[in-house]
């Protein structure tokens, strides 16, 4: 992604920038300004061009998280002009191992207030506007339609595909990262940005030309449910800034009077960065990888020759986001005789009502690890559909799968998991496997998990 | 080594991210030998790799995980030596000796 753009901000730059910021680019920098950023523009690139060109500029991020505060930083630190933030959250105490412009004396506070109180500690020059809700198809054209660049600090696909279809349909040049558990993806899509329908060349690509599906909604898996190491997201944040403060300091995304080439003047190779951190071995050869994407594609529902997209359908709810990113999942609702709440199980086991009876937690080790109900079991949920899986392909015993306590086929079975979906699929599994011997033994799931467990039993039980 | 004279099968690696590697033994790279033709004589492409990888690498069940309706799952990039199987012909692309293939699921959180 570096290579080829150092040089490009000298003549070419400055030329493609007239029209666009002259008044800006031809006046002296304060002294506060001179002192404060000289580090920066003393880069051979930079420049007090390119520090102007920041000045001038308005970036608008999306998400006050773990993309977005580091990312705000380092925006802010460099002196981009004008910084919007959009987020309807507010701090939570588990956000601050790696949302680092929160503080713990501001939990509870908006997250645009709180990262917008941080940035101004470390530079009050720029203007810092606050947006204190979640971007919509109804409000996303008005907020973005202010800004030069739009930075993706998001964390959930229909919010990811809404940005980038009003980036296409305005021309914004977007900047796009997202992270989960120990893995970290940055993009830099509409750079430069061209008018929708425009396909007779060469030109960038839009979220949608390089993602074309969301992923079914369970495959996903988001930050509170997998985790997030803060210096993995962190660094995708970083480099989303970096890519950022680049498009502006050398006015890639800026398109020329005389535009007939233009537009791929400044196309860089289309690249998708990607970071896998493991936690079991040291940094290797593998640990970024630059993957070269295609072009903006001519089929493109946003982007393409054909597109029907515009921003009056947008708001009027046309295309359904919330639709598109989510297919019907299966839904496992047991009957009611194989079901039963934490409350009940655990009002039947002091009053010594339950059997002898064995109870199978279905969670991660990492999440058993913190604590579990007395005497339960961990049989964490993949291994068990592996296990089952397996029996069934390779035959064998079934009641290999129980641990082995529950090996008397007369001792009931409780099923316990985090939320409560994946206790009640592995009683339909047990069952499948005939563990259940024709009804004569009781398979039950106990409902909403441990999370219910917290709920209505033990408030201090430690539940992530 | 022995590939030179093995022309029976096709030394690849192929790789997992973004959370795939969950479903391949936790284990981000793996050596494979593919057959270098499919059953019907064809050179081996992408598809039929896909489709020997759910057979004989896969260990976890959940294949929809990974393949959808006979084709790659929505949301998982496939990269031939590093770039998008798109500019290579996708499915259709002929595997040749030492490819890397890269299978990656794109992420949405942050
Ligand atoms: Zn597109």
């Amino acid at each position: 992604m570096e290579e080829g753009s150092g040089n490009r901000n000298g003549t070419n730059g400055a030329t493609a920038a007239t029209g666009f910021a002259q008044n800006g680019l031809s006046r002296r920098l304060t002294d506060d300004e001179f002192e404060r950023y000289s580090r920066q523009m003393i880069v051979p690139g930079m420049g007090k061009e390119g520090q102007l060109r920041l000045i001038n500029s308005r970036v608008l991020i999306i998400g006050a998280g773990g993309l977005g505060c580091p990312a705000a930083q380092y925006i802010a630190g460099a002196g981009v002009g004008t910084i919007g933030i959009v987020d309807g959250d507010v701090v939570e105490v588990s956000n601050l191992h790696r949302q680092v412009g929160h503080a713990t004396s501001r939990i509870g506070m908006k997250k645009v207030d709180s990262l917008i109180q941080h940035l101004r500690g470390l530079n009050d020059l720029p203007a810092y506007i606050s947006h204190p809700f979640h971007l919509t198809p109804h409000n996303a054209a008005d907020i973005i339609s202010q800004y030069d660049l739009v930075m993706d600090c998001t964390d959930n696909p229909a919010t990811r595909y809404l940005i980038s279809d009003v980036c296409v349909l305005l021309c914004k040049p977007l900047v796009s990262a997202a992270s989960v558990q120990k893995s970290g993806q940055l993009i830099v899509l509409n750079c430069p940005p061209v008018p929708q329908g425009l396909v007779d060349g060469k030109y960038a690509p839009c979220y949608r030309c390089c993602f074309k599906k969301p992923p079914p909604p369970g495959s996903m898996v988001s930050c509170g449910e997998a985790g997030i190491m803060g210096p993995v997201v962190g660094m995708m944040g970083v480099a989303q800034a970096g890519e950022a403060i680049k498009i502006l300091a050398s006015a890639l995304h800026v398109q020329s009077e005389n535009n007939e080439s233009t537009p791929e003047r400044n196309l860089l190779q289309p690249t998708l960065l990607i970071y896998t951190y493991d936690l079991e071995s040291a940094v290797g050869p593998y640990s970024f990888r630059a993957l070269k994407m295609g072009g903006r594609r001519k089929n493109c529902f946003a982007c393409g020759e054909n597109s029907t997209l515009t921003l009056e359908g947008i708001r009027a709810g046309n295309p359904n986001y919330e639709q598109f990113c989510s297919v019907p999942t299966p839904n496992h609702s047991l009957p009611p005789e194989e079901r039963i709440t934490a409350a009940a199980y655990h009002a039947a086991k002091v009053r010594g009502e339950l059997p002898e009876h064995i109870l199978i937690d279905t969670r991660e080790k990492e999440h058993f690890s913190f604590g579990s109900i007395e005497g339960a079991v961990n049989v964490p949920f993949g291994k068990l559909l592996m296990k089952a899986a397996a029996i069934k392909r390779d035959g064998g015993s079934a009641s290999e799968i129980l641990p082995p306590e529950a090996c008397k086929p007369d001792t009931p079975i409780f099923v316990v998991c985090r939320r409560g979906l994946d206790s009640q699929e592995t009683v339909e599994k047990l069952k499948e496997l005939g563990l259940d011997y024709g009804g004569k033994r009781k398979i039950m799931d106990i409902k909403g998990g441990m999370k219910a467990w917290k709920e209505e039993v033990d408030p201090t039980f430690p539940y992530i | 080594m022995s590939d030179v004279t093995d022309a029976t099968t096709v030394p690849i690696t192929v790789d997992f991210s973004g959370g795939l590697e969950m479903l391949f033994d936790n284990q981000r790279r793996h050596s494979v030998s593919l057959p270098a033709v499919d059953n019907e004589g064809r050179p081996a492409t992408i598809g039929f790799l896909i489709d020997y990888l759910c057979k004989n690498l896969m260990k976890d069940p959940r294949v929809d995980l990974f393949v959808l309706d006979k084709h790659i799952r929505p949301g998982i990039l496939v990269l031939i030596n590093d770039a998008d199987w798109e500019l290579e012909g996708e499915e259709a692309y002929e595997i040749q000796p030492h490819d890397n293939i890269l299978f990656v699921s794109t992420l949405h959180g942050g």
